[in-house]
């Protein structure tokens, strides 16, 4: 029997390696999927802890979850077309225009 | 058995995981990242969640990671270096290890023993069941969701009419 601790810390290393990946990467489609990442480590960490309490409620919690990625990648990705057609970059670092 | 199909499908999560972070080119960070999830689907049926593992596949495997292989093909970026940004990086870098350590540390705390889990657990039916009684409003309310990010994306990415 794997124990709920294996499946926690095996959540953390994605999650911390999503992170590193958001923080490090300059590329925005690479980030959004590091973004991705991130939180296909929560639904695992829900899911494990739902198995583990014998309750379902965290089932629900991965199927929003799920609709909020499926909405967030597809706004995001149309806003990164948008942004590679006004600066033919997709370099997070070259899109300052906000910045003070 | 269950613990050997674990550590294999963790193992290949993590080692995913480093390729899409290390990768330089889009296209091979976006196939490392859908190993990443066919990992995590095997994971969730190892966790009798057959309904979402079934959803993993077909909505993230599936759905959102061509949306991802589209736009990087709409979009034909060359990366001329694909280096990593150096300014601060070292102290991001440390920040988030300490942030993951501490994260594990925490994971490894926790002592909770598995419950009896009963018939039915995870399935199509018992999910739907609460889908469609204790969370009828949160439910009704994604589909509003859903909506507004359908009609979001069109006009973000649709051309302007007057270029």
């Amino acid at each position: 029997m794997v124990s709920l601790n294996s499946y926690l810390i095996l959540g953390a290393l994605l999650f911390s390696i999503g992170a590193i990946g958001v923080f490090t990467r300059r590329n925005a489609l690479i980030i959004y999927m590091c973004i991705e990442l991130m939180l296909n480590a929560v639904n695992l960490t829900f899911v494990a802890f739902s198995k583990y309490l014998g309750n379902m409620d965290g089932h629900i919690f991965v199927f929003m979850i799920m609709t909020v990625a499926a909405a967030e990648a597809a706004v995001g990705l149309a806003i990164i077309i948008a942004l590679f057609r006004n600066k033919e970059t997709v370099n997070v670092d070259a899109i300052n225009l906000m910045k003070g | 058995m269950q613990l050997l199909m674990f550590y294999l499908l963790g193992f290949g999560a993590v080692i995913s995981a480093l390729l899409l972070v290390t990768n330089k080119r889009p296209v091979a960070a976006a196939m490392s990242l859908i190993t990443v999830m066919l990992c995590l689907a095997g994971l969730y049926v190892l966790l009798d969640a057959h309904l979402i593992a079934a959803l993993q596949i077909i909505v993230y495997a599936g759905a959102i990671m061509v949306l991802f292989l589209f736009v990087i093909m709409l979009l034909n970026i060359e990366e001329k270096s694909g280096r990593l940004s150096n300014r601060k990086i070292a102290l991001q870098f440390v920040g988030i290890l300490v942030v993951g350590a501490t994260l594990i540390a925490v994971a490894g705390l926790i002592k909770i023993s598995p419950a009896q889990v009963t018939d039915g657990f995870g399935t199509t039916e018992a999910v739907g069941k609460m889908l469609f009684t204790d969370f009828l409003l949160p439910f009704e309310i994604a589909s509003i969701l859903l909506l507004a990010a359908i009609v979001g994306a069109v006009i973000l990415a649709k051309r302007r009419i007057d270029d």
